[in-house]
């Protein structure tokens, strides 16, 4: 039993793009396995783990929630889409940067989820960042690197060529370190949430 | 699997009269699945061959239900309006904030940019978020057919466990919640952490000139009004703590043990969250 | 310095073993046990997928014997006549497609005769539920040292505690995958793990085969934590041999339930403390009991049992210590390596212990831990004397320093007492983890490791240590580079395949920096001999020196090459378990502060102090990644990660019942070091990566005792459960 197919035109990464594809393939199989846009990871298939998000007209979605037939008309963006000709997207930057990318499954969804954040909001919070990104798990850093590279993609964006992240979070810049026995006085570095 | 994209409400109801008409079924093509973003329908969807061999009917096309119309009295919610476009919406937050608060609890964003508030009515889960603070708010659902219109209060449209007031050729039009001034407004869900959870207990309350509301999710087999807490609050019978309130709730709600809390969790809680809401709000409370 | 391997990340182009395009290939699936115990009376393949072209596997095709090779042959490839847990592989299917070879596999039915389970752990198996020789027992050890009933019988104070950890999921954000496939007569086997080795081993005894005929190379890796150190070997065999009996490439990609519902998992653990203290709070005994959950199969049980008991007296000086453990069969998943291995269990154990003691006697815990701490010249629980200078009082008063706890705890009583439903507190939990493998381990593997000098003056590390996500390659380029003094660079890391790289040890037990990357340092100090040159050599005369070295010797290899040697003073008795452990421990001190809602009965933690010492620190941006990663795992398993049981089957093995924390449940972690050179590590480098682990769940629960006055020990203290001791 053959399983009905559908011809589609997709607009992805600005490219527009016909495919055939089953019927019941979701925006995720259609792209990785009739694209062979695999950046989009393969996670849960049930909408909680946040790997297989894309943009679709700018707003972040899951695309293992979603039929490829249901956004013929809209502009699909995964992460193949976000460098800027040569130039690496300032989130690309600030994430390798920062060390935010670890193991990297997790990483093609934040940066998408975080590049829809910042378009909406130049300027958003720290409690705005890790609201935005609560959808997307990532089990190996713990969220702070991600979060300080999201913040200081921000402000890149908003044209602060300047702008840095709090020094501890630089590859490089010297951790506080006890150096005894004057360890009495707190860092005030530290001090920050 | 077909998936049929209407383009206008009328080409959606002459669909589903076709396809879904009760009397007729045997000889009709196969019932129609409507959608409305999706989320909860998809889920492990490539595990689930037997769904991709039904037939569905794709809303999205249809550009009237993605209305959303600020009245004076009212704000009406076409089928289509999805929770993020609540949470932009600066007008909501400060005149039916319950709303932003719940959808803002619904998943995380990527849930919030397809889910929508007439999707969450029609999944009718018992841990639906987005129900409780309609309910709360009197809200009425508008269904439409090939054969008319009719309007029902969405708290008598469920009838137990994912029963619903609404035949198989009927769709959610419209969701039509009053704009009062309200005295008091509070919804809290509980999750299992802070984001991205489904409510193990969760409730919205509302206090305006149309008395008060108190709705409940994940304690009983549909999203609930606690009418015996209701009344206790409009006869300002003294509580002193919430032992007192659980009695009364005991008449309202039917919470079970599963995969996400227990029966004992939900009840004190329930009674919990509602005692120091109202604490800060009723002075019969002590 | 960069991360190196981080570009190819952050652009999509990184190809995981589901992203691997594989011409021809056919996708596999696993047919799995319903039943916890039983017999198989007979597997229902239905007619239509007889002779459909689907390729079927079970116990009958495999070539070699039918076990997992790891430290007991217990652990069957696929079930023959018996099963022992749920979701046990049965039958192997590949289909021409993924959905397809899921609708297959679904669609084959197990019947099982259900013989008597053993459940729970913590019981005597009743006669019927006997499955390993006639208790079930896994693996039992027993450290002891001094005069533990003596010393107990004369203590004026004796304080006895139990507690209970749960099983904890890995969430590897990507699942299980592994791809197989014949190139002539060799069987290639390319996946996600952590340790390439263990599948070559696994796969040449399973397959019969020689090692010249298996050729194990890793993928890129998303996420291990132990998961993928001993769990790829039975995806990796079981893609083989589907790939010989189609003669076809397979894919074998676990989704998410399967992977939750089938792979090991952290062991749950009861221990029991019963210590003998002075009235000042020192201690004087330790009877301590340890019994783990091993579920079906043995595992790597017996070592993590080895290691939770060697942490189990925490990092304080006592003359008289029993520790007595044993690892239990159940019926349920096999449990294995989870980071940590075994410690975070016992740690969690001894430090809450720590503070229910400090409770009973009257005595600050802070000062209980004072009184108590090792210091240098004084031994482990095994006899080791510590001697390496670490100021293990100056790495918990900079954690208090840092997270101001004493000020803290003041203001915490002002605010439960004006608060109408929220309570503070805060915690603390000091730490050892022993890095590298226990005992003999490292001796006994020899780790081998080369560098080549290439012919166009690069230099390439050829190491069978994984990235996983926690930096192999950064810190393997930046010791390379800093050694030879080349610019990062001129530095390669090879892709570990067995066929390119020598068997340098497993990446695990926090060993790869301290371990391995000693090893390249002393390969690297190899290559510049064999070329000539002195260690005062510069890069570019290196550079020029192998340029030259390939001129003369064209077509040849040049390696530079080192074995493991044990730093010195090191001994160790394996029968007795008495004797240096481990060569070095890191050190640390967490502090956990936390805020119970009384309408909720939810824990959350709203600040968190991590210090340690673990040797020179590399590199900070790693390693303040690993340890922020480590205490969010650690978060989770301490307040919301539950695995539910059913009939020994995880019931929640999906990301919506499974909790794992996100990043809107992570608390402000501040990451402090202390340095102390370990001058056997690399670049002076300790394990980290484990350590991280031990320290949460302690500090968390003893802040939920100073914020609600209960007194929690059974982990995770999920709501439903921190709600019944707060109204008993």
């Amino acid at each position: 039993m053959a399983d009905p197919m559908t011809a589609l035109n997709l607009r992805i990464n600005g490219e527009e793009r016909r495919v055939l594809s089953p019927t019941h393939h979701t925006l995720l199989e259609v792209l990785r396995e009739e694209c062979s846009l695999t950046g989009t990871k393969h996670g849960c298939e049930l909408g909680e783990c946040g790997v297989c998000t894309v943009l679709v007209d700018g707003q972040p979605v899951l695309s293992c929630l979603v039929l490829a037939a249901e956004v013929e008309e809209c502009a699909i963006e995964t992460v193949e889409g976000m460098q800027r000709g040569n130039e690496l997207h300032p989130l690309q930057s600030t994430f390798a940067d920062l060390g935010a990318a670890q193991c990297g499954y997790c990483t093609p969804g934040i940066l998408l989820t975080a590049q829809a954040l910042i378009a909406d909001n130049p300027q958003p919070s720290d409690g705005e960042i890790r609201e935005a990104l609560s959808g997307n798990l990532c089990r190996c850093t713990g969220y702070h690197k991600i979060i300080e590279a999201v913040r200081w993609a921000a402000a890149l964006e908003r044209g602060e060529a300047d702008a840095k992240p709090p020094s501890e979070a630089l590859y490089g810049s010297p951790l506080p370190r006890i150096s005894p026995p004057s360890a009495q006085e707190e860092d005030p570095r530290q001090e920050k949430g | 699997m077909a998936i049929h994209q209407p383009s206008t409400l009328s080409e959606a109801c002459a669909l589903l009269a076709t396809h879904n008409r009760g009397s007729d079924r045997d000889l009709a093509p196969s019932p129609l699945v409507p959608i409305a973003g999706g989320t909860d329908l998809y889920t492990h969807w490539p595990q689930r061959p037997d769904e991709h061999a039904k037939s569905y009917l794709d809303l999205s096309g249809i550009e009237e239900l993605r209305a959303v119309r600020w009245r004076n009295d009212s704000l009406t919610l076409g089928a289509l309006v999805t929770y993020w476009r609540l949470i932009q919406d600066r007008t909501c937050w400060s005149a039916l904030p319950m709303l932003v608060q719940a959808a803002r609890q619904v998943g995380a964003v990527q849930i919030q940019t397809r889910g929508t508030w007439a999707g969450n009515i029609a999944n009718a889960s018992p841990a639906a978020d987005g129900v409780p603070v309609m309910m709360a708010y009197d809200a009425v659902v508008e269904l439409v057919s090939s054969e008319g219109r009719e309007e029902i209060p969405l708290a008598d449209f469920y009838q137990g466990y994912k029963q619903m007031r609404m035949r198989p050729d009927q769709l959610i039009r419209s969701i039509r919640i009053p704009r009062r001034s309200f005295l008091f407004q509070r919804f809290e869900k509980v999750g299992s952490r802070n984001a991205q959870a489904i409510t193990k207990v969760g409730v919205a309350i509302a206090r305006s000139g149309a008395g008060w509301r108190v709705v409940a999710n994940s304690v009983a087999p549909t999203v609930c009004r606690c009418p015996t807490i209701e009344a206790l609050l409009d006869d300002k019978v003294t509580v002193r703590g919430p032992d007192d309130l659980a009695t009364a709730l005991s008449q309202d709600i039917a919470p079970i043990d599963d995969i996400r809390s227990t029966a004992r969790y939900r009840r004190r809680v329930l009674a919990r969250l509602l005692y120091f809401a109202l604490r800060e709000s009723c002075s019969a409370f002590e | 310095m960069k991360r190196f391997e981080g570009l190819e990340k952050l652009t999509g182009r990184t190809l995981f073993i589901d992203d691997l395009p594989l011409e021809n290939c056919l996708w596999g699936a696993t047919v799995r046990s319903p039943a916890a115990r039983g017999t198989i009376r007979q597997v229902r393949v239905p007619n239509h997928l007889e002779g459909s072209g689907l390729v079927l596997v079970d116990h009958r095709d495999l070539p070699g014997p039918n076990v997992v090779s790891l430290i007991t042959d217990d652990w069957p490839i696929l079930a023959a006549e018996t099963v022992r847990h749920r979701y046990e592989p049965v039958m192997l299917v590949a289909a021409e497609s993924r959905a397809a070879a899921r609708r297959a596999a679904a669609q084959i039915e197990v019947v099982v005769d259900p013989l008597p389970a053993a459940l729970d752990f913590r019981q005597t198996p009743t006669a019927e539920q006997i499955q390993v020789g006639d208790d079930n027992v896994l693996k039992q050890l027993k450290i002891e040292r001094g005069e533990v009933d003596e010393a107990l019988a004369a203590a004026p104070i004796v304080v006895e505690g139990e507690y209970e950890t749960g099983a904890q999921e890995h969430v590897y954000l990507e699942p299980q995958g592994m791809a197989a496939w014949l190139d002539g007569e060799v069987v290639v086997v390319h996946g996600s793990l952590q340790c390439p080795y263990y599948v070559e081993s696994a796969l040449t005894r399973a397959l019969d085969l020689p090692a010249e005929r298996v050729r194990v190379i890793q993928a890129a890796t998303g996420g291990g934590f132990g998961g993928k150190e001993d769990f790829p070997s039975i995806v990796a065999i079981h893609a083989a041999l589907l790939a010989i009996k189609a003669q076809r490439p397979i894919k074998l990609i676990y989704d998410r339930g399967e992977d939750m519902a089938a792979t090991t998992k952290r062991h749950p653990a009861w221990i029991r403390h019963r210590t003998g203290l002075s009235e000042e709070g020192q201690i004087l005994a330790h009877d301590i009991e340890v019994v783990l959950d091993g579920g079906a199969y043995v595992t790597l049980s017996p070592v993590v049992l080895s290691r939770g008991m060697i942490h189990a007296a925490g990092p304080y000086a006592c003359d008289h210590v029993r520790i007595r453990g044993r690892a239990m069969m159940t019926n349920s998943v096999p449990f294995g390596a989870f980071r940590g291995f075994g410690a975070p269990q016992t740690l969690f154990a001894i430090e809450r212990h720590m503070d229910v003691i400090a409770k009973q006697i009257g005595v600050d815990p802070v000062k209980l831990r004072r009184l108590n701490l090792l210091t240098d010249g004084q031994a482990t629980a095994t006899g080791q004397v510590i001697d390496d200078g670490t100021d293990r009082q100056q790495v918990l008063s900079r954690a208090l320093d840092l997270s101001r706890f004493t000020y803290k705890r003041s203001q915490h009583t002002a605010f439960n007492a004006e608060h109408a439903y929220l309570r503070r507190g805060i915690g603390l939990a000091c730490f050892f983890h022993g890095a590298g493998f226990t005992g003999s381990g490292e001796r006994a593997m020899k780790s081998l490791l080369h560098v080549a000098g290439l012919a166009d003056g690069r230099v390439e590390v050829l190491s069978a240590s994984t990235e996983i996500g926690q930096g192999t390659t950064t810190i393997f380029t930046q010791i390379a580079a800093d050694q030879l003094r080349l610019d990062p660079e001129q530095i390669l890391i090879a892709q570990p395949d067995t066929w390119r790289v020598p068997d340098n040890g497993p990446t695990v037990a926090s060993r790869t920096t301290m371990v391995v990357g000693r090893l390249i340092e002393r390969a690297c100090d190899n290559l510049r001999e064999r070329v000539g040159l002195d260690a005062a050599a510069t890069g570019t005369e290196l550079q020029a020196a192998l340029v030259a070295w390939h001129e003369e010797h064209p077509d040849e290899e040049l390696l530079g090459s080192a074995r493991y040697q044990q730093p010195p003073g090191i001994e160790w008795d394996d029968e007795t378990y008495r004797g240096d452990a481990y060569s070095a421990y890191g050190w640390a001190t967490y502090v956990a502060e936390v805020e119970v809602d009384l309408r909720t009965y939810t824990a959350r933690v709203i600040d968190f102090v991590a210090v340690q010492e673990i040797g020179k620190v590399l590199n900070e941006t790693l390693a303040r990644g690993q340890i922020q990663g480590g205490v969010v795992q650690g978060i989770g398993w301490a307040l919301l990660e539950e695995c539910r049981w059913q009939e020994g089957g995880m019931a929640n093995h999906q990301l919506t019942n499974y909790i794992i924390p996100t990043s809107d449940d992570v608390p402000s972690i501040r990451v402090a070091f202390l340095e102390n050179p370990y001058p056997h590590g690399g670049q002076g480098a300790k394990g980290i990566g484990e350590l991280p682990l031990d320290g949460p769940a302690p500090a968390i629960f003893n802040a939920v005792a100073a914020a609600t006055g209960v007194d929690p020990r059974v982990l995770p203290l999920v709501p439903e459960r921190l709600m019944e001791l707060i109204e008993q």
